[in-house]
């Protein structure tokens, strides 16, 4: 007899992800991807007889950053080990990682599903070399050193994650965390990302995590989120169907989207981890570590906060200004800049998003500058142009670019707030629109502002519309 | 008729001499300017064979210089060619080398001691004027000890490691083997100092070595381990040993009783540590890359070909070892054990250096060998780093100077054991104790051994 049951998975994540550096992790080859195979090698990353490694200090210090955005404790001191294992994607027949004092300890990281916030866990990061690339043609195989010693960090999570949708939420918001602090380049084309997952199943209710199966080398995200869609019901099934998961090593066909076994436990490598020898501990003074701090940028969730707060910023204007890092950035200097914080938020987001999304441009490649948008809207504030005068201004600085206060002055565009001039355009209008001021004296409030326009167009959309509006009312008595 | 070198090309030695000859002739000054030296087969000379005297590495050219190996150029030395060794340094006789057997300049029936034996008898047999050895446990000592020459163990990180092929990474040492003391210290003031490629090297500029020369011993203190002096020693070094600490009294040392409880765990220790960083190591040579490569259309087939073909008998005994002593369930018992006493063994001799400057204790328990005496018996052979060896766990500095010779004319060192970066004091010991003597103006007689 078949039983229903109720089910849960849980679902642990170890990403690699490849650091924005320069070099190499052990020695000064460009980490650079795309050249020809095996341009990018030495003695070092080729594992020659007497070559030895030295550890980049960059790498050890992006590591550290990303553990500060995920809330990792930062460990003063960690260590590199060597783990064994024979294949020819390690010059060495070891890589260097590090195995139990990692640089990076705890943490968690929060993603929002269907509306729901959920806090993932971190267990620890650690850093280690990338292995090559190993191409297997007909009859031969080609083993391409390029990648080999790359800054790779490894970021181990709980097996907090429950569901496909979780684990792709987790992928998603941790890749925007490490592009906003600059520690990866994230690029999934490239194979910055990768993962293998652990994943079992047990009866919601009971306390034990199942027999966890692992599945290698996934990398793209959809790839993880349809390995995990197929992976959860055959544990299921398997289950239900009378059987036991055995701990195995499984990998993901994406062709014939189906999950394989690679290996069992009984073949699971002994990697032999040991202190490495050639490196000595990496030991991190209090001060590099508050100084990475004070370096850290801020991450979307806390820069949002602070907008509504420091800006006085509705929500909304907040979420779309720190969904891009640069339009962020580009806001804040626009304020730092003088400009008033709400004036600067709605042009941003009207006139300014607009041009950069029918240009497929980056803000940062606009002729107008935080700068001169501040200039501009400064000219607005203090009553030197009004907002129409405004548009026409911007377009100016967005086709040539340049300083808002001349194009203003070349072009005759400031307002007109003298009084004497204005009384001029009042009495035209007042004159020439006799049925308009009747119907005003009469109590029909749309006349008075029919009659202000008018104003505004003799005056060519100079005229200070406050002021224009009280001189009229003054002569209507 | 000694066998110490393994390559020699004499166009490029012929070349730097006359380069030398030239640069002397325009007045140029240089410490080691003209000066021929033969380098152990374990450093890499760019252009240059670097063998391990292995036939894993038969054919191969090294594609850069050591850090050492640049530095012996910019002191203007003429690198003559490299010297034989046990394979990979693994070994006490240099026995071990895949290729040529060398002889001790001081009696051809007898090894010159190893690994690095090619090294000791080329400065014995006049073939070199000084040459460079490594030391992971004894083995820059032991040879010279058994050739009657000076050898120099360095504090770890002292010297480059960046390009000398890896034994045990965090034993080994580059270090002289010269003559004298004073050529000892004269090479190191070239070969010591920090290197950016190599992580492990002291940071602390390194002070001028020959200075610490031509001083008496009054005000020293030095110590003299009784676990030094063993059950079954050879009785001729223990006399000429104990004559040599008399000697040292003489020149104004005081002499003080030390305990180092630890000496008899050091050659167990040793062995796991050692072999756990050579199976890591060596696990590169695999034919993929570089060195012997067997044919086989299976990679871990063509793994274990090319690594059974390439590697002596005491290369794969060790690795084997080590990869024993790191695999699980069995790293609690022996690696980490070993590290625990390690750091015992470096206290050892912090808590002896309160009571001493320096350490005055035999190199090796017996004098050479003859061909084949220990062969069979590897625990034997191990044997023979038993004064050596603990001085490379703590990672701390000594020396071996000839101090007399046995009844059949084989040469005997005495061992100055110093602190880390007490290079100065154990020169100073081994400078005042030579200069008192004669035993280093002694020259093997070759002709007279046919």
């Amino acid at each position: 007899m078949k039983q229903t049951m109720a089910w849960q998975a849980d679902i642990g994540l170890e990403v690699h992800v490849q650091l924005r550096t320069r070099s190499k992790m052990f020695c000064g080859c460009p980490n650079k991807f795309g050249a020809e195979p095996n341009t990018h090698i030495c003695p070092v990353c080729l594992g020659y007889p007497g070559a030895l490694p030295v550890a980049n200090a960059a790498a050890v210090r992006l590591t550290a950053m990303a553990g500060m955005l995920i809330d990792s404790e930062i460990k003063l001191y960690s260590k590199f080990d060597r783990k064994n294992y024979f294949y020819p994607d390690t010059s060495k027949n070891y890589q260097i990682s590090q195995y139990d004092e990692p640089l990076c300890l705890g943490g968690h990281l929060d993603i929002v599903v269907s509306g729901e916030s959920r806090r993932i866990g971190i267990t620890r990061i650690h850093l280690e070399e990338d292995v090559a690339k190993n191409t297997h043609f007909d009859t031969n195989s080609g083993v391409d050193f390029n990648r080999a010693g790359t800054p790779l960090m490894e970021i181990v999570t709980e097996p907090d994650l429950h569901t496909p949708e979780e684990t792709l939420a987790f992928l998603q918001a941790l890749k925007q965390v490490l592009q906003y602090g600059a520690i990866s380049d994230c690029n999934l084309e490239q194979g910055n990302i990768r993962c293998d997952i652990n994943c079992s199943v047990r009866q919601i209710g009971a306390t034990q995590l199942g027999t966890k199966i692992e599945i290698k080398n996934m990398n793209t995200f959809r790839g993880v989120f349809r390995a995990l869609q197929h992976e959860i019901p055959r544990q299921i099934r398997e289950i239900e169907r009378g059987g036991t998961i055995v701990q195995e090593t499984r990998r993901w066909d994406d062709a014939a989207g189906r999950t394989e076994s690679m290996r069992g436990k009984e073949d699971a490598h002994d990697y032999r981890y040991f202190p490495e020898p050639d490196i000595p501990p990496v030991l991190l003074m209090e001060r590099d570590v508050a100084q990475w701090r004070s370096e850290l940028p801020e991450l979307p969730a806390a820069r949002r906060a602070r907008f509504v707060e420091a800006y006085a910023l509705p929500e909304y204007d907040a979420g779309v200004l720190i969904a891009d890092k640069e339009v962020a950035d580009y806001f804040e200097s626009t304020v730092k800049a003088g400009a008033p914080a709400k004036a600067a938020s709605n042009w941003i987001m009207t006139e300014l998003l607009a041009r950069v999304s029918e240009a497929g441009d980056s803000i940062t490649t606009l002729r107008v500058t935080p700068a001169s948008l501040a200039a501009l809207l400064q000219l607005v504030e203090k009553k030197t142009i009004n907002g129409t005068t405004a548009k026409e201004v911007l377009v100016v600085l967005l086709a040539e670019g340049g300083d808002p206060a001349a194009i203003v002055q070349q072009r005759g565009l400031a307002q007109v707030s003298d009084s004497g001039a204005l009384e001029g355009f009042v009495s035209q209008v007042i004159a020439a629109h006799e049925k308009s001021v009747r119907d005003y004296q009469a109590g029909k409030q749309p006349a008075f502002e029919f009659l202000v326009g008018q104003i505004m167009r003799l005056s060519r959309g100079k005229a200070n519309p406050q002021l224009a509006r009280e001189l009229l009312k003054k002569h209507l008595g | 008729m000694i066998g110490a070198y393994l390559s020699i090309d004499r166009e490029d030695a012929l070349r730097q001499a006359h380069e030398a000859d030239a640069r002397r002739a325009h007045g140029e000054s240089l410490p080691l300017l003209g000066v021929p030296v033969g380098v152990k087969d374990l450093l890499n000379v760019q252009g240059q064979p670097c063998t391990c005297a292995s036939r894993m590495l038969e054919g191969y050219r090294s594609p850069f210089d050591a850090t050492v190996v640049a530095r012996l150029r910019a002191a203007g030395a003429i690198i003559v060619g490299r010297l034989n060794m046990d394979e990979f340094a693994m070994g006490s006789s240099t026995e071990n080398s895949a290729f040529q057997r060398t002889r001790n300049p001081w009696n051809t029936g007898c090894v010159p001691g190893g690994s690095s034996g090619g090294s000791a008898a080329a400065v014995a047999g006049d073939l070199a004027y000084a040459s460079l050895g490594s030391d992971t446990g004894g083995s820059i000592r032991q040879p010279a000890s058994h050739c009657g020459c000076v050898g120099f163990k360095p504090t770890y990180g002292r010297v480059s490691r960046y390009g000398a092929v890896g034994y045990a990474s965090s034993l080994d040492q580059i270090g002289p083997i010269t003559k004298d003391t004073r050529d000892a210290a004269l090479f190191l003031n070239v070969l010591a100092g920090a290197d950016p490629h190599d992580s492990t090297t002291i940071a602390t500029p390194p002070p001028d070595y020959l200075s610490a020369l031509g001083r008496d011993l009054r005000g020293l203190k030095l110590g003299l381990p009784d676990e030094y002096f063993i059950k079954g020693m050879d009785s001729e070094v223990e006399n000429t040993i104990r004559a040599a600490v008399e000697q040292c009294r003489a020149l104004g040392a005081e002499i003080v009783p030390v305990s180092l409880p630890q000496t008899e765990y050091a050659i167990a220790t040793y062995y796991v540590v050692a072999t756990a960083e050579a199976s890591a190591n060596l696990a590169r040579f695999d034919g993929i890359r570089y060195g012997l490569r067997t044919s086989s259309d299976d990679v871990i087939d063509l793994y274990e070909k090319s690594r059974s073909q390439g590697f002596g008998p005491e290369v794969k005994r060790r690795l084997i070892l080590g990869a024993f002593v790191l695999s699980s369930g069995y790293y609690d018992a022996y690696y980490l054990r070993a590290q625990k006493v390690r750091r015992w063994i470096r206290n050892g001799f912090d808590e002896a250096f309160t009571k001493c400057d320096a350490l005055l204790t035999p190199t090796s328990p017996t004098t050479a060998f003859r061909f084949g005496e220990h062969l069979d018996d590897p625990l034997k052979m191990y044997l023979s780093d038993i004064f050596t060896a603990t001085v490379n766990l703590a990672g701390i500095t000594a020396i071996s100077l000839p101090c007399g010779f046995s009844s059949l004319g084989l040469p005997i060192g005495l061992q100055v054991i110093g602190p880390a970066l007490g290079e100065e004091t154990i020169l100073r010991v081994a400078h005042a104790y030579e200069q008192s003597t004669e035993w280093h103006k002694r020259r093997p007689n070759l002709a007279a051994q046919g």
